[in-house]
């Protein structure tokens, strides 16, 4: 596949880790601790483990695997008042696949729809927008999720709405903001991160400058990173040097998609659609000022939380859940008490084990290997 | 005793009605003139043509193929009920005929149940049933049992079939998902995903156009081909849904074994790979129904893979990975990349109704 495989070149790969192997093994970490470096992106997460990526590291770089699956991060509370939409007889909810089997205090969405309720798999919001011409009748409402990537195009996809004035769409509006959300993860006070992995598709929106901050006030290294695997192992590696070269800046190595101002009109289409919550909650990290955003006064007709009569209760992360502790880097997955126990991805019980992007998750379905506390390291290269 | 040969006089009847409607099921007349004028003028052959409740079967012809007989059955609810390189009725052929043939059986006789919308046009049904009949000559069996049964609107989705086959395993052939040993090798007849990708694609809601066919196929002569040239063989199975990724999870399971498999030589054509790219499928766990996974001890394996790839259904055979004894029941993969991965068991179906 061409564009593709150049970014998943075996040689290409034995260089970096080489490179990587060199500087870290010229490095000196504080109280004999691994270097940790967190991928803030599900993305990221998936690509590591799809490709083996960890298993290719000296073990003196561990990766953690940040909140970026909006899937994951959703309170249950919220999956709940989207099952009480769901079931409303006038309504057919839209939503993408992964957020099906989030379970909800009652019942996934899954189990609504086998329920009864009408509830369909979407690829975008203009899937459902057509959902909403075919069927007049019935009130479409779009479970609008996900950090500033998937912003824009349900922004995009309310003002279409508005220019054909299709009044029975809605979006049910729980889009998170990713720059909070690193900042909560920055003054909580057991992290120990090194560096920063940023996310190559929220920077290809919102562009380089929201996260200057976190080299000038918390002095961490972040590289916006590709998800080929390649981009991955450089964009390690270019952390590493800024670690071992004593900068803390904000790079760049996905540049080919990331524009240093991001993508304009896509901004625009948000500021319009979308203001900032006082706070959002969130699943595993409590309650975070400013972390999400909720639809304009202008648009109220569209958004499905002024539309419908809502439970919003507030339901508690179950006690056994340790997901914030993962999330936050303190704890690995498998050192959760009830991973792979009372939490499987068939039952899931913290939202970390929902999305194929949530770390314990990928670490159930590709990591097996690195389960013990102690992995035996996996030699790249081997045949 | 002699058993008389039943002598078909009856005149077959005729369906006049563009649809079929509930009148169709209601064990009739206009039923009657259904499965005479769609099914058994399809099927025909001379174990259906009495129309009996049961097909009657002759243990002695059936003895002449093997010594055991396998019997199994198999549901297909595939939507789009036509895709490219396929429908329903061929599906439902090639379905049962080979997981009869995965278990060294020679594939004799089928039964087919359809239960079908009301609505649905005689010329669809028409269609699928001359579909299921080809494939089943093609196939060297017989469909010699069947039922039709019409249902509401809306109480399934146009038309669902469900096939039962017979076969007869031959003397000597032994194979189990427990029987792998470190050091045999994991083959296949082809490319893999096509079937899963080509479903996918035709349902059009992706709004993605892949040129992308089924490899829908019996896989008898492919599986008679292999165990010709590798009696030794192991196990084979096809790896329907839940993909090559989870037989392999599955022989791993049962012969407490690990198996590891290489991306670099696990072969899946360009348009699979870039369908499951865009959609972030993986396509180990992509559906196949004209593909063979086969464990085969390793000084079998060049004589297996030859043959293999002198059969039409099999040009692109290959080996994709071993037998080990690393941690057992463990799968990984060996990724192009230079990484290691584990291959587990899919967790859930996202992808419903592919056969």
């Amino acid at each position: 596949m061409k564009y593709v495989d150049e970014y998943r070149d075996r040689d290409k790969a034995q260089i970096l880790v080489r490179e990587i192997e060199t500087l870290a093994g010229k490095m000196e970490t504080p109280k004999n601790r691994p270097i940790q470096i967190m991928e803030v992106c599900g993305g990221h997460t998936h690509s590591i483990f799809r490709y083996g990526i960890e298993g290719m590291l000296p073990r003196s770089i561990e990766l953690v695997h940040g909140p970026g699956c909006p899937v994951c991060v959703l309170p249950m509370g919220r999956v709940d008042d989207c099952v009480a939409i769901a079931e409303r007889p006038e309504v057919i909810f839209t939503t993408f696949g992964d957020a099906m089997r989030v379970p909800g205090s009652r019942k996934s969405l899954l189990q609504a729809k086998a329920d009864g309720a009408d509830v369909r798999m979407v690829y975008s919001p203009m899937d459902a927008l057509a959902l909403a011409r075919k069927n007049p009748a019935r009130d479409v409402v779009f479970f609008g999720i996900g950090f500033e990537t998937t912003m824009p195009s349900t922004a995009l996809t309310v003002l279409q709405a508005e220019r054909e004035g299709i009044e029975n769409f809605s979006v049910f509006c729980n889009h998170i903001t990713i720059v909070p959300t690193i900042k909560a993860i920055l003054d909580s006070p057991d992290l120990h991160l090194d560096g920063f992995l940023g996310p190559g598709h929220v920077s290809m929106v919102i562009g380089v400058a929201p996260y200057e901050f976190i080299a000038r006030f918390y002095k961490k290294p972040m590289v916006i990173a590709g998800f080929e695997p390649l981009d991955v192992l450089q964009s390690i590696w270019m952390v590493l040097k800024q670690i071992k070269e004593d900068r803390c800046e904000i790079e760049n190595q996905y540049a080919r998609i990331v524009a240093d101002a991001g993508n304009t009109p896509a901004l625009r289409a948000v500021a319009k659609v979308y203001e900032l919550r006082e706070f959002f909650e969130w699943r595993g990290l409590g309650s975070i000022d400013h972390s999400g955003v909720k639809m304009r006064t202008a648009y109220a007709r569209f958004d499905a939380e002024r539309k419908f009569a809502l439970p919003n209760v507030k339901i508690a992360d179950p006690k056994s859940c340790q997901c914030g502790e993962v999330l936050k880097g303190v704890i690995k997955p498998w050192q959760c008490k009830v991973f792979g126990t009372a939490c499987t991805p068939e039952t899931p019980l913290g939202a970390l084990m929902v999305s194929s992007e949530g770390a314990c998750s990928a670490y159930y379905q590709y990591g097996g290997v690195k389960r013990q506390r102690d992995p035996p390291p996996i030699e790249a290269g081997a045949a | 005793m002699n058993i008389v040969p039943f002598v078909h006089k009856r005149p077959r009847g005729k369906v006049h009605v563009p649809t079929v409607t509930l009148a169709h099921g209601g064990g009739g007349k206009a039923m009657k003139d259904l499965i005479d004028d769609v099914f058994l003028e399809a099927f025909d052959n001379p174990l259906l043509a009495p129309l009996d409740d049961q097909a009657r079967l002759s243990l002695a012809a059936l003895a002449g193929h093997g010594d055991r007989v396998a019997f199994t059955t198999d549901s297909f609810v595939v939507d789009p009920l036509i895709f490219p390189g396929g429908d329903i009725g061929k599906l439902a052929v090639c379905g049962t005929v080979n997981d009869l043939a995965v278990g060294g059986a020679v594939p004799l006789f089928l039964s087919c149940a359809v239960i079908v919308e009301e609505g649905v046009t005689i010329e669809f049904l028409r269609r699928i049933a001359v579909s299921m009949a080809t494939t089943a000559t093609s196939a060297g069996v017989q469909i010699v049992a069947g039922d039709t049964k019409i249902v509401n609107k809306a109480a399934c989705d146009k038309m669902f079939i469900t096939t039962a086959g017979i076969g007869a395993i031959r003397a000597g052939i032994d194979l189990g998902a427990h029987r792998a040993r470190p050091g045999d090798l994991v083959l296949v007849n082809g490319l893999l995903g096509d079937h899963g990708a080509a479903i996918l694609g035709a349902r059009g809601d992706l709004a993605l156009e892949a040129p992308i066919t089924s490899d829908c196929a019996p896989m008898h002569d492919v599986v008679a081909t292999l165990l010709a040239a590798a009696p030794a063989t192991r196990f084979i199975r096809d790896p329907t849904r839940g993909g090559v990724a989870t037989v392999l999870n599955e022989i791993a399971e049962a012969s407490q074994v690990a198996i590891e498999i290489d991306e670099a030589s696990t072969p899946i054509r360009d348009e699979v790979r870039g369908f499951c790219e865009i959609l972030g499928l993986d396509p180990l766990y992509l559906a196949n129904e004209g593909k063979i996974v086969a464990i085969v001890p390793p000084e079998q394996a060049e004589p297996a893979l030859a043959a293999l790839r002198a059969h039409p259904l099999g040009g692109a055979a290959c080996s994709i990975g071993r037998v080990t004894s690393a941690e057992p029941g463990r799968v990984t993969m060996r990724t192009t990349f230079g990484g290691n991965r584990i291959v587990d068991m899919l967790v859930g179906e996202q992808l419903p109704r592919i056969c």
